[in-house]
């Protein structure tokens, strides 16, 4: 059973052309979309409940699987499609219904147009009676509307990613309601965190938090700037994740999380990544308030005793994440 | 000589025989089931009382690690969210009583896990003994870790990863999730060692051993260990307290009280070694 207003793919495709005025800057994610995937292999771990982990090369794909359907948390890359859905079908041989995009990023966006395509949505009644069959074809793409306007562009000018990848179900505000497979859904907008269209989603009765880049186990915390990303909106939205957990005992096990980029995760580990971005941050700003400069700052190394666990000298590397901090927390210039 | 045909059961017992010598390690296996008493006569004051802050001596931390532990502010584990977390398994052997039971399959009796209970937070621990794989990296971290176990002769040797992230000693220095732990459980008539040898890529400049002891208790009870969180301290939302690098004025107390050189109290793995003390000589600072 489906709760929430559907606004149908034609609708949102015209509207998207027509109603953009934000400027589209360069993602500051983008490494690149890898073209080959042929050694790539899409894992499956059961997290609990009806939600599964799928681990391939880009962000992690979320699954829940029921009588209703199949929903996905992201869509990693077009190329891991087939795989994707091989491993999906292992897990339920019922529609794909809906997919769910936790922001614009291509590496969690780029296999939306592939994976919708081998859905349909659910439709009926005055629905499907103006639009006839098409009202079911492809799976529905869910996401904060920020997500569709970094994805899009305002008529006659290029668009980021490709309309059929777009999302179809686009909601404004903090949150979003689903109710399927027989659980409650919470999709819960972040305002400028990783970005300034992030959201995370929550299933309440199997008791698993899906986050997207707004945490990870692998780097530091991806601040994409150019796209509204802030470090104090990153840290909210850990405060955010940890409001929602209800651990066994201690730190463990009750909730689980399954991070953008990463290993499945519990509380323990989301409140040591919380203290590690709060202590990097407020070391940051002292400086900040000590009137260094960004150079001074970097070479003060304010990361030094997280870089063994955190650090890279690729694509994302030490010294953005450091320019973004600082980026974020320094006073404008007039 | 002739010799006469073997009945077929005589062959059976003799497959059973060789079955059974070929199994001969099995029979080394010792029995670690019981209630074991900790004892605390090994670095008694960094396991009870717990460390002082500013002391890393004869502990092998790189200086990634020397910064979290001289920016660590005690005051962390206020916060309710830190104030039931329990001791990582690799950590657990510093005090209390443990409980070892063994588990075995029923039908073939093939010891399946060893299983260990802590007093502190009543943690459990499984220690796989069927030669599973271990997990993928990808799988969750806990606390206790994944842990697999083998017998080398009458020694239980365990290998543990898929740490949550832990500590080395209390006063901050942290031991990362990248770690493995080797352990090695050595029994002696009523006397247990439990060997810990921690492997940490993150925070080590080398492996960091450590030994405890424990003996036998014949009439072995555990309490229980409940624990709730309470709101210490009213704060601000997102808090977490820390010192800024180069402001924790209390790294100098244990120096100045024991009349420990700065060097030496910092650690780093040239501080465990024997050689070291001789190039101490005339750098102490006199204690107060």
């Amino acid at each position: 059973m489906r709760t929430t207003q559907t606004i149908p793919v034609l609708a949102i495709a015209a509207l998207a052309g027509a109603a953009l005025a934000i400027a589209q800057p360069a993602p500051a994610r983008a490494p690149g979309i890898p073209q080959n995937f042929d050694n790539v292999e899409v894992h499956i771990l059961p997290a609990q409940g009806n939600v599964y982990m799928l681990v391939g090369s880009g962000g992690n794909i979320t699954v829940q699987a029921g009588s209703d359907g199949v929903l996905l948390v992201d869509a990693e890359y077009a190329g891991l499609a087939d795989k994707i859905l091989a491993a999906v079908r292992k897990i339920s041989d019922r529609p794909l219904r809906y997919i769910i995009n936790t922001h614009y990023h291509p590496d969690h966006t780029n296999g939306n147009e592939r994976l919708r395509k081998a859905g349909s949505t659910i439709a009926g009644g005055n629905v499907a009676g103006d639009l006839g069959a098409e009202a079911s074809e492809g799976a529905q793409i869910i996401a904060h509307v920020n997500v569709l306007n970094r994805m899009s562009a305002p008529t006659g000018r290029q668009a980021a990613a490709p309309q059929g990848s777009w999302p179809t179900d686009t909601f404004i505000g903090n949150e979003k309601k689903l109710w399927f497979n027989n659980e409650g859904i919470e999709i819960i907008h972040i305002p400028n965190a990783h970005t300034d269209g992030d959201s995370i989603v929550y299933f309440r009765r199997s008791d698993v938090i899906s986050t997207g880049d707004l945490f990870v186990t692998t780097t530091y915390p991806i601040i994409d700037v150019a796209a509204g990303g802030t470090i104090n909106g990153y840290i909210e939205a850990l405060n955010r994740i940890i409001d929602l957990i209800v651990p066994v005992y201690g730190q463990e096990g009750g909730t689980l999380v399954i991070p953008g980029h990463g290993r499945l995760c519990d509380l323990g580990d989301v409140i040591n990544y919380r203290e590690m971005v709060t202590i990097i941050r407020d070391r940051v700003q002292d400086m900040i308030k000590k009137g260094m400069t960004l150079e001074q700052v970097k070479a003060a190394k304010p990361t030094f005793d997280y870089d063994p666990l955190y650090g890279s000298s690729t694509f994302w590397t030490t010294d953005r994440f450091v320019e973004a901090v600082y980026n974020t927390l320094a006073p404008k210039k007039k | 000589m002739h010799f006469l045909p073997r009945p077929k059961t005589a062959r059976r017992a003799l497959l059973v025989l060789a079955t059974a010598l070929m199994s001969l390690p099995a029979f080394g296996q010792i029995n670690l089931s019981g209630v074991w008493q900790n004892l605390l006569d090994e670095d008694f004051p960094d396991r009870l009382a717990g460390p002082e802050l500013g002391d890393y001596a004869g502990l092998p931390i790189n200086a990634a690690d020397r910064l979290r532990g001289e920016t660590w502010d005690a005051s962390l584990i206020t916060l309710p969210d830190y104030q039931c977390r329990v001791h990582p398994s690799d950590y657990a052997s510093a005090f209390a009583d443990i409980r070892i039971w063994e588990e075995y399959d029923r039908e073939s009796q093939n010891l399946i896990a060893i299983h260990l209970h802590h007093f502190a937070w009543g943690t459990e621990r499984t220690i796989w003994m069927d030669g599973r794989p271990h997990p993928p990296d990808y799988a969750l971290h806990t606390a206790m870790g994944f842990s697999t176990g083998k017998w080398e002769g009458d020694i239980l040797t365990v290998t543990t990863d898929h740490l949550k992230e832990g500590w080395f000693r209390r006063n901050g220095l942290a031991r990362s999730d990248k770690a493995v732990v080797t352990e090695h459980f050595i029994r002696h008539d009523n006397g247990l060692t439990w060997v810990t040898v921690v492997d940490d890529p993150a925070y080590l400049e080398e492996p960091l051993f450590r030994s405890r002891d424990y003996t036998f208790s014949v009439a072995g009870q555990i309490a229980p260990y409940p624990c709730e969180s309470v709101e210490e301290i009213i704060r601000p939302r997102g808090v977490i307290p820390h010192h800024l690098p180069g402001t924790n004025t209390f790294l100098k107390e244990y120096q100045q009280r024991h009349g420990i050189p700065e060097d030496a109290a910092m650690g780093g793995a040239k501080t465990m070694y024997p050689e070291y003390r001789s190039k101490l000589k005339g750098a102490g600072v006199q204690p107060k």
